[in-house]
């Protein structure tokens, strides 16, 4: 049984009387394929009445729900395990919150590079929650510098509630790590695609956003803050943070209308955990018809495109 | 040392003591008590003699120092931002603009510009920390974005003077990329081979310097700013225990190798004349 969220309780339930249903049916009782296959239906239904209106503060719950996948499960099925991670900064260290490497998509080799949350409360320490330190802006950036040197098209997988705020991260600048990439991502020579698969955070989001195409996850979220942090500042304390969600138009559909992003990938009825096979199809879909668009460009004409789409974000009067 | 302890007792402070003294007449410096007529602590460039603590100043006091005779042609003066969001907290985003621009008598946190330093061509943007907390929304990155198309154009340098709390929360995602627009921007400076100086003061935090702040050629702090990516309060938080004396001060970040050099205000223009002498893009013109 899916872990739920607040809002999904109606569907509880329904998923427990599944659950009984074939519980009988195992036992060889009664034939329940019947019952079962009705409350799947409803099941579906359910999820479908739910997730058709759902509310920005809730989709920002189901980016972060525990069962969602993180980048290195969508690596492992997008490269069928031809993935070869490949570690370090060259500087200080190896930051295990951002992760990359090559592997081959349909054949089609790819620099592929993400943010990584851990699975239980053992990994999430170990993964420092999927946020960064410098080391990993600058992991990543040599990675794409590889990429280039070998003409191969960078995917980027970002999933961060931030850049990590600690000491070490302020003595080994992780402001200047950051605008690095933003300025190196810029100006690389191959395609770049940068897809938001659950959370993105702020400038540590971002540092690793810059690309011909950005793509996010219906149910992922992008912006400055995020909804509790911006509540703080905004109304002093986290009470608001629902008020927030909404206020910083941060979900896939508000980013595409805003033209801030370039396109959205839709995720199975109840988000990318219940289906996790069908959001990475997805996933690899949107990858490798945008690689194929990206290609036919010079390395030239999709710089000056990939500059130009970003300049022209903002709104003045 | 006086810095450090500024910092410890947080940054708010300052601004606090200065309202204090009667508007138009004197001056009394935050860390040292000492008190000048306001017209004294404006020859000395906002320096108090005797610390030499650098009071924050904005971008009319930084192109007045800056260009030959406080002459320049100012970019872009009327443009103002959007309400791309209809963001709304405990104020109308269009209403904090315009009590914002009321009370400051400017149009947003930056003001670019052209003239000349020390008979050398070049473009100039300059924040305003007292605009919303010097933060970047659609018109910063705009306004910086112009300008370096316009140096690109007259094949000048450029020079941008930070001094800000990082991206405007009420610009959400549009604030947000203004840091890609602006560093990819830069891009095309850096293309042309024209040198971009960045000058970090105090504050310049957040998503600024996640960008073009730490983008210059040469990046030069004023002696004594914050400069940091996460605020220290919220490194504070996180790290749970007291900061290190120094912390997030442009001598820690000089130290840890992220600036080139600390200049004080009444060497910055020399300094800046100096290291376009180096870079020798643009032959000086006669006055
Ligand atoms: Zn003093």
């Amino acid at each position: 049984m899916p872990v739920l969220l607040e809002f999904e309780e109606p569907i509880g339930e329904l998923l427990e009387q599944l659950e009984k249903a074939k519980e009988i049916s195992e036992k060889g009782d009664v034939d329940t394929t019947k019952t079962v296959r009705d409350i799947e239906q409803k099941i579906k239904q359910k999820r479908e009445e739910i997730y058709k209106n759902l509310t920005p503060w809730q989709r920002v719950q189901v980016s972060r729900h525990p069962e969602r996948p993180y980048t290195l499960s969508y690596i492992k099925y997008l490269t069928n395990e031809t993935f070869v991670e490949l570690h370090g900064d060259r500087t200080v260290g190896d930051d295990k919150a951002m992760v990359g490497g090559f592997g081959k998509i349909d054949g089609q080799s790819f620099m592929i590079i993400g943010q990584q949350k851990g699975i239980n409360t053992k990994m999430r320490q170990y993964r420092n929650f999927g946020m960064p330190n410098p080391e990993g802006y600058r992991k990543a950036l040599r990675l794409m510098k590889m990429a280039e040197k070998f003409n191969k098209p960078v995917i980027t997988l970002i999933d961060t509630p931030g850049a990590f705020p600690g000491l070490e991260a302020e003595e080994r600048g992780q402001g200047e790590a950051i605008a690095r990439n933003l300025f190196e991502m810029a100006k690389l020579k191959v395609p770049i695609i940068c897809i938001v698969i659950g959370e993105g955070a702020s400038g540590g989001a971002l540092g690793i956003g810059v690309g011909d195409k950005v793509l996010m996850l219906e149910n992922s979220w992008y912006s400055v803050i995020s909804p509790e942090n911006c509540s703080t500042i905004l109304w002093r304390n986290w009470d608001h943070k629902i008020e927030a969600a909404d206020a910083l138009k941060l979900t896939s559909s508000d980013m595409l209308k805003n033209k801030l992003i370039d396109g959205i990938i839709k995720e199975p009825v109840g988000g990318a955990h219940i289906d996790p096979e069908a959001t990475f199809e997805n996933v690899k879909e949107a990858i490798l018809t945008n690689v194929e668009k990206l290609k036919k460009l010079t390395p030239a004409k999709r710089v000056e495109k990939r500059i130009e789409k970003f300049a022209a974000m903002g709104s003045i009067s | 040392m006086g810095w450090f302890k500024r910092i410890k007792e947080g940054i708010t402070t300052s601004t606090k003591d200065k309202k204090e003294t009667p508007e138009g007449l004197w001056y009394k410096c935050p860390e040292c008590n000492t008190v000048v007529s306001t017209d004294e602590h404006k020859k000395n460039l906002w320096v108090c003699g005797e610390c030499n603590y650098h009071s924050r100043v904005g971008s009319a006091e930084y192109f007045e120092i800056l260009f030959d005779g406080g002459k320049f042609t100012e970019f872009n003066k009327a443009m103002s931002s959007g309400d791309p969001l209809k963001f709304e907290d405990t104020k109308k985003y269009p209403d904090r603009i315009k009590s914002s621009q009321k009370k400051t008598g400017l149009k947003d946190a930056i003001k670019t510009g052209q003239g000349k330093l020390n008979g050398r061509n070049l473009v100039i943007c300059a924040m305003d920390f007292k605009f919303i907390g010097g933060s970047m929304g659609s018109v910063v990155g705009e306004k910086i974005s112009r300008a370096i198309d316009v140096a690109v154009k007259e094949k000048c340098p450029l020079i941008i003077i930070s001094k800000s709390g990082g991206a405007r929360m009420m610009e959400a995602g549009f604030s947000l990329m203004q840091m890609a627009k602006t560093s990819a921007k830069l891009t095309l400076l850096a293309e042309a081979k024209l040198p971009y100086v960045s000058i970090l003061t105090d504050p310049t935090t957040g998503g600024v310097t996640a960008s073009f702040a730490m983008l210059g050629d040469i990046n030069i702090a004023e002696p004594g700013a914050l400069i940091g990516f996460a605020g220290p309060r919220v490194v504070k938080e996180t790290i749970g225990k007291d900061l290190p004396e120094g912390f997030q001060t442009s001598e820690f970040v000089l130290e840890h190798g992220f600036l080139d050099f600390i200049v004080h205000r009444h060497q910055l223009k020399e300094k800046l004349a100096e290291s376009f002498d180096f870079f020798a893009i643009t032959s000086k013109t006669k006055k």
